[in-house]
C-alpha cells in the first residue's frame, strides 16, 4: 500500500474535536485542506511560504505554518484553528478575551495564527517574560499593531490561565508535597 | 497546489530504503520547511517525491551503549533544542538550532534536512563540525559513516547517492567529552534570517585550565560548504589560555575561508565579521570550559 503514490489519499484526522474522513490531493497544503475543503477560513494565506504565520494552526498542541505543511501528514493527528477557540456557547477563550480587552486586534489578518501561537504557549503553563515571549512570538508578522499590545495581551492571557488553574488538580498537584 | 509528479510515503525506514532503491530520480523530504518553499517558487517541479514524514524511529535522539549521541535527522530543531542530550553535551548545538526562522518553522523543520541541503549557511551544520560529528548514510544494502567533513562535497551538493537516506548523525564521546563550545550567527534579523556569515567553535582545556589542549574552528557562509580552519586551530592547540592567542587563532582562521561577494555581504566584511564571530565563539568557549583569560600569555 505505502509503496505506491496514488494522487489522492483518504486521511483522517480532528479538527476543532469533530473528526473528518477527507480523499485528499498530496500535493495540497495543509492550508488549502482547511479552507478550501473544510471552509475554516480563519486560516488566512499571507506568504505561502513560511515566513509570516498567519496560517498558523495547532498540530497535536503544537503551532505550525500550515502554508508549508502537506495536507496528507495530517493523518491521524489532531488540529486546531482559531474556529475551535471559542466554546460551543460562544464564549471567547481566555486568550481571545485578552487580545479585545488589550486591544492587540487591528486589522485583523495576522490575528488568528497569533492567537494560536498564544494559546500553545498560554497551555504550556510555563510563564514566559517579555523577552522570551518576543522570542516565541517571532514567527508572526503584523503590520498594523506594532506588536505592544499583542504583547500585553499574551500577558495578560498568561495571568488569567494562572489564576484560573488554581485550585484545579494540577494546581493542587503542583503544590502538595511528597 | 505543490508541483509533485508522485509522493511517495513509506512507513519504516526498511520501505523507505525500498522505495529509494525502486525510485532512484526521487527526491526526498523531510520536514518540508525548504522544499516545499522552493515548490512554492517553481522550482524542483514534475519530480517524484519519498516523504520521510511518517518514520518516527528517525526522530529520536538517543545514546548508544559507547555514549556516541545518536541524533535522528528527522528530529526537528526544538526536538534537538529541547533534548536533554543535547543540552547537557553539546549546548550549543541547541543554541545554533533555535537561531533558525521562527518558533513554527522550527518545529517543523529537521536537522537532517538542514544538513542534507547542502547550504554553506545552514545553522546546524557550522556546529556540526564544530563538534566532529558523523553522518551515517544507509541503503536497502548496508551502512557507511563518514565524517561531516567528507558529506559535503561542494555548493549545494553532499555525498548522498541514488538510493541513500541519512540514518544518523552520531558524535563520538571523545568528540565531546571535555569539549565546550559556543556558536554565534550573524545576520540581519534577530528571526527569519539566513546567516550572512556564522562560527562554531569547541575548545578542550588541560586539566589545570591553563592550556588550549586542543581547539576546532568551524565557519559558514565562508567558503562554498561549511568549512574547519585549520590554521587557527593550530594557532591555539597547545597554547596557554590567554585573549592574545585567542585573537591570534581568530584572525589565523581567516586564512582558510574563501568568502566571496555576493548581494547580502561584500567578502571583506564577511572576512572581518568571521574574524571577529570566531573570536567571541573562541571566548566563550574557554570561559565554559573553565579557563579564566588574561590579556597576554603567562611567561
Amino acid at each position: 500500500m505505502s509503496l505506491t503514490a496514488p494522487q489522492f489519499r483518504e486521511i483522517s484526522f480532528t479538527v476543532n474535536g469533530r473528526r473528518v474522513t477527507r480523499s485528499v490531493d498530496v500535493r495540497s497544503s495543509l492550508s488549502d485542506l482547511l479552507r478550501e475543503d473544510l471552509g475554516l477560513l480563519s486560516v488566512k494565506k499571507g506568504c505561502e511560504v513560511g515566513e509570516c504565520g498567519a496560517c498558523s494552526v495547532l498540530i497535536d498542541g503544537v503551532a505550525i505554518d500550515s502554508c508549508i505543511y502537506l495536507a496528507v501528514w495530517v493523518d491521524g493527528k489532531e488540529v486546531r484553528t482559531t474556529e475551535g477557540l471559542a466554546d460551543e456557547d460562544g464564549n471567547l477563550s481566555i486568550v481571545q478575551q485578552a487580545f479585545v480587552e488589550a486591544t492587540a486586534i487591528q486589522c485583523g489578518f495576522c490575528t488568528p495564527g497569533l492567537l494560536l501561537t498564544a494559546t500553545e504557549l498560554v497551555e504550556s503553563g510555563q510563564t514566559y517574560t517579555r523577552d522570551e515571549l518576543r522570542t516565541e512570538l517571532a514567527g508572526h508578522l503584523c503590520r498594523c499593531t506594532g506588536y505592544q499590545n499583542i504583547l500585553n495581551a499574551v500577558e495578560l492571557a498568561q495571568a488569567r490561565h494562572a489564576e484560573a488553574q488554581i485550585g484545579s488538580p494540577e494546581f493542587w498537584e503542583a503544590v502538595t508535597p511528597r | 497546489m505543490f508541483d509533485l509528479k508522485a509522493l511517495y510515503i513509506p512507513d519504516t525506514v526498511e520501505e523507505a530504503l525500498t522505495l529509494l532503491a525502486e525510485h532512484p530520480d526521487a527526491h526526498i523530504m523531510a520536514g518540508g520547511s525548504d522544499t516545499l518553499v522552493k515548490l512554492r517558487d517553481g522550482k524542483l517541479g514534475g519530480l517524484e517525491w519519498v516523504s520521510l514524514h511518517g518514520l518516527d524511529e528517525l526522530r529520536r535522539i538517543t545514546l548508544d551503549d559507547d555514549d556516541t549521541i545518536r541524533i535522528g535527522p528527522l528530529a526537528s530543531f526544538t526536538q534537538v533544542a529541547r533534548s536533554a542530550i543535547v543540552r547537557g553535551r553539546l549546548p550549543s548545538l541547541a543554541e545554533a538550532v533555535l537561531t533558525i526562522g521562527g518558533p513554527q518553522v522550527r518545529k517543523i523543520g529537521t536537522i537532517g534536512g538542514n544538513l542534507c541541503n547542502g547550504v554553506p549557511s545552514a545553522d546546524s551544520a557550522s556546529t556540526c563540525f564544530a563538534w566532529d560529528a558523523e553522518i551515517e548514510v544507509s541503503t536497502a544494502d548496508g551502512v557507511r559513516t563518514l565524517p561531516i567533513a567528507d558529506f559535503y562535497l561542494s555548493a549545494g551538493k553532499v555525498d548522498l547517492r541514488p538510493g541513500e537516506l541519512v540514518t544518523g548523525i552520531l558524535v563520538r564521546r571523545a568528540a565531546y567529552q571535555g569539549w565546550h563550545g559556543a556558536y554565534h550567527k550573524y545576520a540581519m534579523r534577530n528571526a527569519m534570517d539566513i546567516a550572512t556569515v556564522n562560527c562554531s567553535t569547541t575548545v578542550r582545556l588541560s586539566a589545570d585550565r591553563s592550556t588550549v589542549e586542543d581547539a576546532r574552528i568551524a565557519f559558514g557562509v565562508a567558503a562554498p560548504t561549511p568549512i574547519r580552519a585549520p590554521h587557527g586551530e593550530a594557532a591555539l592547540r597547545g597554547r596557554p589560555v590567554s585573549q592574545a592567542a585567542v585573537d591570534a587563532a581568530a584572525k589565523a582562521a581567516i586564512a582558510d575561508t574563501r568568502a566571496r561577494d555576493s548581494w547580502r555581504a561584500a567578502k571583506a566584511f564577511r572576512e572581518h565579521m568571521l574574524a571577529e564571530i570566531a573570536r567571541r565563539c573562541l571566548t566563550q568557549s574557554i570561559v565554559r570550559a573553565g579557563g579564566r583569560l588574561t590579556e597576554k600569555s603567562p611567561a
